[in-house]
């Protein structure tokens, strides 16, 4: 059986002043459908690149991307995505935010009562019923980020894309967030790829873990398996020997195989 | 007739009460009853710091006002060409008390001249913003019509304004819309400029959620574009008032009619000096006002 997302020998180089620039070389990757996946690696190593491959924000210069064995041509509302900086529209409310998602992927085959339920459903899931009517301006970070959740799952989409999602907040509203995202992803089964830098993060939440080596011309290093039962709990896995032996598996290949390169003074 | 025994009534209390003896001080101020002076509440204290703040903040401009009519009134007392301010002070009193009256077209009030002069500017300013902001929206979003554009807005753009009467007068074959398409001519870059600005300063994110939700390009621009670009069009318009309200006084020189721009040139001929300074404060405070206006309908519209 085919995967759900298949990545094939892509490649990504970026026409710069300085000349060509090559981001990513021979990736090659499959994701089932409901798995979670984790992108983890130093920073410039291209991860949110490949994300935005995925995403279809670029397109690759090398190789073929596939979801559901239809080729990734262009964005499109199938791959959410969850911004860093969330990227909600700050003069809309959180509904409406919402709201704009579900119009676009709903609003030709549901009336106008089933799309407000659709909104009032999404953002329920995230518990922000009572923050509907705010503006982003009005709501804290934390809460900002789950409205950007709530408008990428109320797509419905095949595969959630998140872009260090949590990576712009404080380490308990982080941790928060955490578990709701796994509860969120266990009621949905969604399909998931994560950026991120954060090591805990890639292990609590993930099945797998795909581990970039250092750019340029950054590619999959190793991917580990992440075989801890669900659903996991964090103070559990806090005193779980198996949990630090893949936790210090990742960090053994970030800080010892793949150091990250001096920085140029 | 009750409020007269009411009065009655109290003078009768008040009279036969014990208030009036001669130890009141210490009666006064041991009385349960005695209300707590005004400025010692709540509300009677913050209209003291209110006033004390608005104090504050009146004294440096009251002074800086006071200080340029004393260096005027020096200045006009050294020489005498120049009226000083108590003259030119009764030139004014005398001006406003008839400003709309109408003795032909080359002797109206003042109040006739400023509104003329604002419906010049009304005129040009609209149909530059007509022009302009949508021009603006096109350039910001289309990056071949901003390579194809930008030449020909920077060699126009720096043009001062009275270059185009010339063309005006010669196309148009009239004073009147020769004045109003100056003004459009001088005032339409602002607009187009900041608006164009405002469209390429969307910030990526916004664009990538419209990537990602395939907006329409119709929906980009009206949940995306427009309520994004909207402060930066509001200060192009601002930016724009302002050169139209000062092109107006120098075009209206040239091709004459009613207008505060003539006026001026008109005093000038009539050698009235003091006519002239009052035209000068007009002029600056139509253009505060024009200003604060925008200002205020800016801050209505910005939604940070």
């Amino acid at each position: 059986m085919q995967s759900y997302v298949q990545i094939e020998n892509a490649g990504m180089v970026f026409n710069t002043k300085k000349g060509k620039f090559t981001a990513l070389t021979d990736i090659t990757l499959n994701v089932e459908q409901g798995e979670f996946i984790a992108l983890i690696g130093h920073s410039g190593c291209g991860k949110s690149t490949l994300l935005n491959l995925v995403a279809g924000l670029i397109d690759a210069t090398d190789g073929v991307l596939l979801l559901a064995n239809k080729e990734i041509k262009g964005p499109g509302p199938e791959r959410a995505v969850v911004f860093q900086n969330h990227s909600l529209l700050p003069w809309l409310t959180a509904f409406e935010n919402v709201h704009l998602a579900v119009e676009k992927v709903f609003g030709g085959s549901e009336t106008k009562a089933q799309l407000k339920a659709r909104t009032s459903a999404a953002l329920n899931l995230v518990g922000l019923t009572h923050a509907a009517n705010k503006l982003p301006g009005e709501i804290s970070g934390g809460m900002k980020q789950r409205v950007g959740i709530a408008r990428a799952l109320a797509m419905e989409p095949k595969v959630l894309l998140m872009d260090e999602p949590f990576g712009a907040l404080d380490a308990l509203t982080r941790a928060h967030l955490q578990d709701e995202l796994m509860k969120i992803v266990a009621a949905t089964k969604s399909t998931v790829i994560m950026v991120t830098h954060d090591v805990d993060e890639a292990v609590l939440l993930s099945d797998r873990i795909v581990m970039m080596t250092n750019g340029p011309a950054a590619t999959i290093g190793e991917i580990l398996s992440v075989d801890l039962p669900r659903p996991r709990d964090r103070l559990a896995l806090a005193h779980d020997a198996h949990y630090h032996d893949l936790r210090s598996q990742v960090l053994e290949f970030l800080y010892s195989r793949q150091m990250r390169p001096k920085e140029a003074a | 007739m009750s409020a007269v025994n009411a009065t009655t009534e109290n003078l009768s209390e008040i009279l036969s009460g014990e208030d009036i003896a001669p130890t009141t001080k210490i009666s006064a101020a041991a009385a349960p009853a005695r209300r707590t002076p005004y400025f010692e509440t709540e509300s009677g204290k913050r209209l003291v710091e209110g006033t004390v703040n608005l104090f504050k903040g009146l004294i440096p401009p009251l002074l800086g006002i006071l200080l340029f009519i004393a260096l005027w009134a020096l200045v006009a007392n050294s020489g005498k060409s120049i009226p000083g301010p108590s003259e030119t002070w009764a030139a004014a009193v005398e001006l406003f008390s008839d400003p709309f009256y109408n003795n032909g077209p080359n002797d109206q009030g003042i109040g006739w001249n400023i509104l003329n002069s604002l419906y010049r500017v009304g005129l040009g300013f609209g149909a530059a913003a007509v022009v302009g902001i949508p021009l603006g929206f096109m350039i910001g979003r289309f990056q071949f019509l901003n390579q194809m554009l930008s030449p020909i807005i920077s060699i126009l753009r720096p043009v001062s304004p009275l270059a185009w009467l010339p063309i005006g007068l010669l196309v148009l074959q009239k004073a009147e819309p020769a004045s109003i398409w100056v003004i459009f001519i001088s005032s339409i870059w602002p607009m187009v400029l900041n608006t164009a600005a405002g469209v390429q300063r969307i910030p990526q994110d916004y664009m990538n959620v419209a990537r990602v939700l395939n907006l329409s390009e119709f929906k980009v621009f009206t949940k995306i574009l427009f309520p994004a670009v909207l402060p930066y069009v509001l200060t192009g318009v601002r930016l724009s008032i302002g050169v139209a309200w000062l092109v107006i006084v120098a075009a209206e020189m040239l091709t004459g009619g009613v207008g505060i721009g003539f006026w001026v040139w008109d005093e000038w001929n009539n050698l009235n000096v003091a006519h002239i300074i009052i035209a000068i404060f007009v002029v600056g405070i139509v253009g505060l006002l024009l200003e604060q206006a925008l200002m205020l309908l800016a801050k209505r519209f910005s939604y940070e």
